[in-house]
């Protein structure tokens, strides 16, 4: 399974991870699909519940996550061409994220406040839940993050083997690109 | 066999055997009671035959697992078991207890029996597949609890490999999931969600840890390929188990009361349950097509095989049949439940636990390359004559449970037919239910008088590349 970060179209990280990759974008393509029905068949109740939102909490957290991104990149791209500073990249990329994490939790404390739960309307339902599973997402990335930051630090990975920074990588990148899709769904066209 | 306490395994295949016998003799009770009502009446009500043939399939499996557990657990530590002798102990208390629960079934009235076992004191009998008196419950907790202990000590001493430890977290969820079963409250859907805490998080999740782990053990050995790639299959294949089924939990909550949010939940995170089946389909075929030599047990690789490709049939696809909320509305506990319920069982649980058999007790008699030939043949023909007839058993359920929601469910409430004169019209599946269900009887058998053909034990397997460490 494992692949040479020599060659030219390899596939970043280790072929379990995408499959695993795969399998949670299934998870979350038939949620999504599932929101769109469920809008379909009560548009109303939907446009009710975006008002509710905080768009710019959204965008924000959104910035947060995508410059997270990026530093994770640019942080792989370091590694592969054996150069410095993959550690505070990683670390960046962390402390972006961690943007994203507080002002979630900020909105669903702010949500609950008023009354919004998972049980207030099939929006909300989705919303809390989807958003809520997303989240738990993001905290098994960043948890990742962690473990590549010390593993680089420590000395064991220097750019020789990138199997196991391509797979956490990867799975970050899913993460960001699921809330690229998760943030105009709930918080602009619904 | 590397260590010599790993034989302590070999009782409790045996009992579980036994009990799988048992099990099938009131199969068939039950089979023919469905189309000769008063068959064995009064003596064994259906209610009764039903409870000892579903208990004596959950209790079989512990068996196996257990020895299973006993068997691999040493060797992938590479020590000898912490105490064989307790393990010894709690195979006795386990089987008297467990035999002395089936009696009480057969020959006890149930009230009688929770009267007996002073139920009163901590009720918790009375639910479906949770019948044992609270005090079975109580010994069941405690043997499973000597039972980790006696791992675990083993465990801990000696190698850590991913095996041993999906393996003892499949066995800890196990344990820790059964202490639901001892809290019963009067509302009846928070009893439901309880209840099914037990029954879906056990098999729909712990256990697809367990036999994720048993079939990875078995294909290391029997293929020799490495066990870092087995290893991360493994990974992903419970990871998605965990994902899929914990939710995935929501399909049972559907009709119980709950709120209405787990008509969403419970329909998309089951269905992606099919994932891990199918990945353990690909996982199989994919290590034994990479496989580094031949080993001479054809029987235990075939075991090996059918078990990933049934229980992606049994759980997964027949799952899938009738998981979605809109399905489920028309098809809940129908026979097309019945039909996932019997393929599922025998595909994941039955299955997995008969290829470590496969596997494992042809060591344990001395044979490390397998049986001779000859036994060989005869199991195999034991594996087909009883996964052959699982599937039409399936398919005649399967038809049975269309049928009867066409003409039950789907109607309006004046045009649909009764629950008995729907059962009227759809007989004669069962009837072929029936006779599928004695050609399995066959099967089982043919593949218990597998173990008795004696002749020249395989020879020793060929290689085809370097050997590994686990060879």
């Amino acid at each position: 399974m494992q692949t040479s970060a020599q060659t030219r179209h390899h596939l970043p990280g280790d072929l379990a991870v995408w499959f695993f990759i795969f399998a949670e974008l299934a998870v979350f393509g038939i949620l999504f699909i599932g929101f769109g029905v469920a809008r379909n068949l009560d548009p109303n109740t939907f446009a009710a519940g975006r008002q509710v939102l905080h768009p710019w909490t959204g965008l924000i957290n959104t910035i947060g996550l995508i410059t997270a991104s990026y530093l994770v990149a640019v942080a792989v791209h370091r590694l592969r061409h054996r150069q410095t500073g993959v550690t505070p990249l990683l670390s960046g990329a962390i402390a972006a994220s961690c943007i994203y994490t507080f002002g979630k939790l900020w909105e669903y404390a702010d949500l609950y406040s008023n009354g919004y739960n998972l049980g207030t309307d099939t929006f909300f339902m989705f919303y809390f839940f989807l958003t809520f599973f997303h989240f738990m997402h993001v905290i098994l990335g960043q948890i990742i993050l962690v473990v590549l930051a010390v593993k680089v630090k420590r000395g064991d990975y220097n750019g020789d083997d990138m199997n196991g920074m391509e797979s956490g990588a990867s799975y970050w990148h899913m993460v960001d690109l699921v809330w690229l899709v998760l943030f105009p769904m709930l918080y602009v066209l619904a | 066999m590397k260590y010599e306490s790993q034989r302590v395994a070999m009782p409790y295949f045996i009992f579980a055997l036994v009990l799988f016998v048992g099990q099938i003799v009131f199969g068939l009770v039950l089979g023919l009671q469905y189309v000769v009502g008063d068959f064995l009446f009064p003596e064994i009500p259906f209610n009764v035959a039903r409870m000892v043939h579903t208990n004596l399939l959950i209790v079989w499996l512990l068996f196996g697992f257990m020895g299973a557990t006993y068997y691999m657990v040493p060797e992938e530590a590479q020590t000898e078991l912490h105490s064989p002798l307790l393990a010894w102990i709690l195979f006795w208390v386990f089987a008297v207890a467990g035999t002395l629960t089936i009696l009480g079934y057969l020959f006890v009235d149930y009230a009688t029996l929770a009267d007996v076992t002073m139920n009163k004191l901590l009720p918790t009998m009375g639910r479906e597949f949770l019948e044992q008196p609270t005090i079975t419950k109580i010994g069941i907790a405690l043997v499973v609890v000597g039972f980790l202990y006696n791992i675990m000590m083993t465990a801990l001493k000696g190698r850590k490999t991913v095996v041993n430890i999906v393996l003892i977290t499949g066995l800890i969820g196990l344990a820790v999931l059964w202490m639901f079963s001892f809290y019963n409250p009067g509302n009846l859907a928070t009893d439901k969600y309880f209840w099914w805490f037990v029954v879906h998080l056990w098999v729909e999740g712990v256990w697809e840890l367990i036999m994720g782990a048993i079939l990875a053990y078995v294909l290391i050995k029997l293929t020799g390929v490495d066990r870092e790639v087995i290893e991360k299959w493994l990974y992903v294949i419970i990871a998605m188990a965990l994902i899929t089924g914990i939710i995935g939990t929501g399909h049972h909550f559907f009709w119980i009361g709950p709120p209405e949010y787990w008509l969403w939940l419970g329909s998309v995170f089951s269905a992606l349950e099919p994932l891990p089946f199918f990945m353990m389909v690909i996982f199989a075929f994919n290590m034994i097509n990479r496989r580094r030599r031949n080993h001479p047990n054809k029987a235990a690789l075939l075991w090996a095989m059918g078990t990933a490709v049934m229980a992606f049939l049994g759980a997964g696809v027949w799952g899938f049949l009738h998981t979605l909320a809109p399905v489920n509305y028309y098809t809940h506990g129908s026979q097309i439940t019945a039909a996932h319920g019997h393929m599922a069982f025998y595909g994941a649980y039955v299955m997995i636990v008969l290829t470590i058999i496969s596997y494992a007790v042809p060591i344990m008699r001395g044979r490390p390359y397998g049986n001779s030939n000859t036994a060989q043949i005869v199991e195999m023909w034991g594996f087909w004559l009883m996964t052959v007839s699982m599937v039409f058993i399936t398919l005649f359920l399967t038809a049975a449970g269309v049928l009867q929601v066409w003409l039950q469910r789907i109607p309006d409430s004046g045009e649909a037919l009764s629950f008995m004169a729907t059962q009227d019209n759809i007989a004669l599946f069962y009837w072929m239910r029936f006779v599928a269900g004695a050609f399995f009887m066959a099967g089982l058998i043919v593949y218990l008088g597998s173990f008795f053909i004696k002749g020249q034990a395989s020879p020793a397997e060929e290689v085809r590349g370097p050997a590994t460490q686990d060879a």
